[in-house]
């Protein structure tokens, strides 16, 4: 069964090649069903993989698939193969379980787009990149996914190219996760260097050897690549504009699956981070927290539906930072996994009310759509209530594990994760009122006769339901009653168990935390009740924080003013030394070539002197060296 | 008188010298030679033509059935229990490195075959002798890399030779195809006789012409006088750089090149260039191993020379045939710098490179004859301008292929450049190396140009017109470009089959040993 894992990339890859050839010939919606096909069909594999893992035990845990020697230099190799452990195998059932969601979704919100099919090349081929990134039994491999992935982000955003902002967004994903790469290419020369291998197997034995400032490059050069990927601070400026693409991409890749690599990589890697000097790991759940707190005031004060959810997923993410930082590595898995589905659902709701408010994108325009769209108000509601920390909702368990061991790391990093969780919470209740409750604002004077808005067909609607139960119910996964009910900490503890940070802390101080969580989310939900529902007070929306603190104009005036002019300066000094020289030695070639071919005359003659000439030559050197 | 003469011979028979032949060693060129014999006979028999084609795929099948013959010979060479062997009284050697190169001659003889198909028919020539020549000079080429005496090297040198010679002239209407012909020939000759020379004065130095034997008198004995067995090697040299056209041996390839059909250019510069090198390794880097201090500078200078003179020159080129024929002169010069690296991995790296390489420039001048127009005309650049418009396909193929040449990554050529440079520095010729890369950088120029000049567009491209593509044309090319694109992404499966190719010398005191190393004694 275990050996069935090369089945899990195979199916995408298979959807991809196909569609590549005959997609446009299937047309709409017959590529569309034949990618959600191939993508489900992964998702089987996966859960009979999943179930061979299960009946392994302990260390056996774990299968290592090698499918063929890519490359072989020196003392240099590289094996395609897998790693299917309950790290990968869980990262593989949930993309391939969301990703077949999302693909169904799809169907239905591309409806009529002319590049139908193509659309669906990119998402098969992004599902198979991100499979490879998670089963990759070496560095190597992974990294391939890791570009595959960010490959088509970067054709996904664009999908719309013909939009100008949509390109240029695309462009800035990928010139930012460019910064990213060179981290992790980086990490990758240093750990050969190192250890002499880049397979897992081999890496991780031999972590605890490695000198912990080693450790330390490699883990933090790690980490500048998950930043890029993982959109944190100070990397975090193209997953907002990324919005340009279509919402399902938004959901599947710039929510769900893509921008949790660079937690997936952490924790992969989590006994080098282990190694490494104390002040790493710090340093990770302080990017975390604070990108957390950042993102979160930023996104109180946006207009634009999908903003909210991509400034909310950036703040997200520090979140699963935090938790990588205070080396609760389950918890950062956990929380992944949750946010996968409710940040899912959240996304696939906005693309549903921009779909029945006819792409109207603007949370001002709209207002007590539940009246309208019932299905799609209800699973939203479920989403904020997750994403919120009310419990029993998913992502109240695991932002409460992660606040937990942040306590125990640092009070002061709990604390500002608390405070994130409390604007969480507000500026999710936030859109919840504007979007679905209130008065109807989409009529105003500049739209006289806009249409009323509709609920989306089941193709859409099917998935939220699906998602929002996975939301509601998907705490049970880790639950904190004892040693128990901690069913994904037992699951992963082959991975990360020795890595992995243990909670001390009495359980009436795990109570009173968790209560302090739950207090500070009703109060983030109390305060906006007031201000946008109950209208009472005046909401507090500073401009500068609807400009994301002008964090994203300042890089921009700064690139475009004295950075375009170290650029320009680069540009003349590569215009004239080094085209210059290249021009030169051109000439030069060129040059002694218009020279040297007089001697190719063609006359025999010519060439039979050449040869003896060379004959004479030899022989002169050789007999030089005649020892009597 | 009679009858005691007859009793005398009965009583006493003569004792005849036969020679033991292992017949399954010989098999690949037992069936080049024969298949080669049996279309001859076949097309002097039959009263009227056969169809078109037949020959070539004749040809095609002769090869594929040669390739066939030697897949248990390299069963049974990589066996550790039964492992190489030498035959017909030592002259031959079945090792690994014959193998490997025997099935590298036999590819580019099929792309070859699939190339001259379509050419022949468009110059209206078609018959069996291109064929025949081919097969001729392919088991010539065999013969070479399975030498094991330099008395077989030198008539495997001859056989090749030779048909090439006439190859070269074949284009009966073609004034510049006799005259490549005889150019060729001139010049083999005078090389073949220094070659000869050369063996004659090793023979007076070593009282050998067995690479076995002059090997283990060199390591067992220290000479008095090594000034013949010295001069000998320069000679022989001297022949097999003229054969791989190493500078200032090459003068005559790209005038050879331009002038001879391009179908026999293209086995000219696989298959026999393969060939070539099979042979110079086998002497150089086994027999005379521990003059390995004397003759690596050499290669070393002939080494930079081939390579500056195929790049520079190269560029100052406006046919691509002359282009691709400097291209190749430097292509000889990067496998001489895996030749002097003089270690396995130095051989690893130029088996690798001529098996790369052989594709890749079969592919690029099938690419040639087919752009031609009738006649074997139609080759400068300029031909070449719009072609990415009348023919998108061979356009975008020959890109790729020339980019391959130029050693662009997810291509053969990348990791071929990429081996023979890692081995070049593990052996401590660093500045070779370096040399190595700038002359690829300045040769990837003249690859550039022909692409920009294929995918160009403005006022001096041409009005479109029809380039037909034969299907046997097509299909060599989809042969060279598979292998090309595969081996440049997966480099495993090739770098190690040419690793398991080293030669190896057997004394001949223990015939069936094995030297388990494969490495020859060091001086």
């Amino acid at each position: 069964m275990l050996d069935l894992v090369w089945l899990v990339p195979a199916l995408p890859l298979a959807g991809f090649l196909i569609l590549v050839v005959l997609g446009r010939r299937m047309g709409e919606p017959g590529a569309g069903w034949l990618a959600t096909a191939m993508c489900g069909g992964a998702f089987v594999a996966s859960a009979i993989v999943m179930a061979g893992l299960i009946g392994e035990q302990g260390e056996n845990r774990r299968h290592l698939l090698t499918l063929f020697e890519w490359m072989k230099v020196g003392g240099f190799r590289v094996e395609v193969g897998f790693l299917a452990d309950p790290l990968s195998i869980t990262m593989a059932l949930f993309i391939t379980g969301i990703g077949t969601l999302i693909h169904l979704y799809s169907i239905s919100y591309m409806h009529g787009d002319p590049k139908f099919s193509k659309f669906f090349i990119y998402m098969n081929l992004f599902v198979f990149s991100m499979l490879m990134l998670v089963l990759g039994s070496n560095m190597l491999v992974t990294f391939l996914g890791w570009e595959g992935v960010g490959a088509c982000s970067y054709l996904l955003i664009a999908f719309w190219f013909s939009k100008d902002a949509n390109a240029s967004a695309g462009k800035k994903a990928f010139v930012t996760n460019r910064i990213g790469d060179w981290g992790f290419m980086c990490a990758m020369f240093l750990t050969f260097a190192t250890v002499g291998s880049l397979d897992y197997s081999v890496v991780l034995e031999q972590a605890p050897l490695i000198a912990p400032a080693t450790a330390t490059a490699i883990a933090l050069l790690l980490f500048l690549g998950a930043c890029g990927k993982s959109a944190q601070l100070p990397l975090f400026v193209w997953l907002p504009d990324a919005m340009a693409g279509p919402t399902p991409v938004s959901a599947l890749i710039h929510a769900a699956t893509m921008v949790t690599a660079g937690v997936y990589l952490m924790t992969r890697v989590s006994p080098i981070l282990t190694q490494s000097y104390d002040w790493a790991p710090s340093i990770i759940a302080w990017v975390g927290v604070i990108t957390a707190l950042f993102a979160a005031t930023i996104a109180l004060a946006q207009t634009d539906i999908k903003k909210v959810l991509a400034y909310s997923t950036v703040s997200q993410l520090g979140f699963m930072f935090l938790a990588i930082g205070s080396g609760a590595y389950v918890a950062a898995i956990f929380h992944m996994i949750t946010h996968a589905f409710f940040k899912a659902l959240l996304f696939l709701g906005a693309g549903s009310v921009i779909h029945g408010m006819h792409d109207e994108q603007d949370m001002r325009r709209m207002g007590n759509l539940k009246k309208y769209m019932p299905i799609t108000a209800a699973t939203f509601i479920v989403g904020w209530l997750a994403i919120a920390g009310v419990p029993p909702f998913a992502g109240f368990w695991s932002k409460d594990e992660i606040l937990l061991s942040a306590y125990e790391k640092n009070p002061a990093l709990w604390f500002v994760g608390l405070v994130t969780a409390l604007l969480t919470a507000f500026y999710m209740s936030r859109q919840v009122f504007m979007v679905f409750f209130g008065e109807e604002r989409w009529r105003d004077a500049d739209h006289p006769d806009a249409p009323e808005p509709h609920e989306s067909p089941w193709k859409m609607t099917l998935p939220l339901v699906v998602l929002a139960g996975l939301a509601t119910m998907a705490g049970i996964l880790n639950l904190p009653f004892g040693n128990r009910t901690h069913f994904l900490e037992r699951w992963l503890e082959p991975v990360v168990g020795e890595s992995e940070h243990t909670v001390t802390a009495a359980a009436s101080a795990q109570i009173g935390l968790a209560a302090l969580a739950v207090a500070g989310s009703l109060v983030g939900i109390a305060v906006a009740y007031r201000i946008y529902y109950q209208r009472k007070m005046e909401p507090v929306e500073p401009a500068i924080m609807a400009q994301g603190w002008k964090y994203d104009t300042s890089i921009a005036a700064f690139m475009g003013g004295p950075g375009r002019e170290a650029f320009e300066a680069t540009a003349t000094f590569d215009g004239t030394v080094i085209d210059g020289a290249v021009n030169g030695v051109a000439t030069l070639v060129r040059g002694s070539g218009v020279h040297l071919r007089k001697v190719q005359n063609g006359f025999v003659r010519t060439y039979a002197l050449g040869v003896a000439v060379g004959v004479v030559a030899l022989l002169a050197y050789f007999l030089s060296r005649v020892t009597f | 008188m009679l009858a005691s003469l007859w009793q005398q011979l009965s009583d006493s028979p003569v004792p005849i010298d036969s020679v033991d032949l292992a017949w399954a060693g010989l098999a690949p060129v037992m069936i080049l030679i024969g298949g080669a014999l049996l279309i001859l006979a076949v097309d002097s028999l039959v009263p009227r033509r056969l169809r078109p084609g037949s020959y070539a795929l004749a040809t095609v099948l002769l090869a594929a059935g040669a390739m066939v013959a030697a897949v248990p010979l390299w069963q049974r060479v990589q066996d550790a229990e039964r492992g190489p062997f030498a035959t017909a009284a030592g002259a031959i050697m079945v090792d690994g490195f014959s193998v490997f190169a025997t099935f590298v001659i036999l590819s580019a003889v099929i792309l070859a075959a699939l190339s001259f198909d379509g050419w022949l028919r468009r110059e209206e020539m078609d018959g069996a002798e291109p064929y025949v020549l081919m097969l001729l000079s392919a088991s010539g080429g065999v013969m070479m890399a399975s030498a094991n005496d330099l008395i077989v090297m030198f008539l495997g040198l001859e056989i090749l030779s030779i048909a090439v010679y006439v190859l070269a002239a074949m284009h009966l209407r073609k004034i510049t195809s006799q005259e490549a012909g005889v150019k060729y020939f001139v010049l083999g000759a005078f090389s073949s006789a220094f070659f000869l020379y050369g063996i004659a004065l090793i023979y007076g130095g070593t009282g050998s012409t067995n690479l076995v034997r002059i090997a283990t008198y060199l390591s067992a004995t220290v000479l008095g006088d090594s000034g013949l067995v010295l001069a000998g090697l320069a000679l022989l040299l001297v022949g097999f750089g003229f054969k791989v056209a190493a500078a200032p041996f090459h003068f005559w390839a790209p005038d050879v090149y331009q002038g001879a059909p391009t179908p026999s250019v293209a086995w000219m510069a696989s298959g026999v260039k393969v060939a070539g090198f099979a042979g110079l390794l086998r002497v150089f880097y086994l027999a005379f191993s521990t003059y390995r201090l004397d003759w690596q500078p050499v290669i070393f200078v002939l080494a930079v020379l081939t390579m500056l003179v195929g790049s520079v020159l190269a560029v100052v080129q406006t046919d691509v045939k002359r282009m691709l024929a400097y291209s190749s002169i430097n292509h000889a010069g990067f496998i001489l710098v895996a030749v002097q690296a003089a270690t396995a991995a130095g051989v690893q790296a130029a088996l690798f490179y001529l098996a790369a390489y052989t594709f890749m420039v079969a592919g690029s001048f099938g690419v040639i004859a087919v752009v031609s127009r009738k006649g074997d005309i139609g080759t400068s650049l300029d031909d070449y301008r719009g072609l990415s418009r009348d023919r998108p396909v061979v356009a975008f193929a020959f890109a790729l292929l020339l980019l391959a040449q130029a050693g662009v990554p997810l291509t053969s050529g990348f990791f071929a450049k990429f081996y023979v440079i890692t081995a070049a520095i593990e052996a401590g010729s660093s500045t070779l190396a370096i040399i190595a890369m700038i002359t690829a950088v300045i040769s990837s120029y003249v690859y550039l140009r022909i692409i920009v000049a294929m995918y160009g567009a403005g006022d001096d491209v041409p009005a479109p017109r029809t380039i037909p593509l034969p299907a046997a044309a097509g299909l060599a090319l989809v042969i060279s470009l598979t292998v090309t694109m595969s081996v440049g992404v997966f480099p495993g499966t090739l770098a190690s089959l040419a690793e398991r190719a080293t030669p190896v010398l057997i004394p001949e005191s223990d015939p069936g040993a094995v030297d388990p190393s494969g490495v020859p004694p060091g001086p």
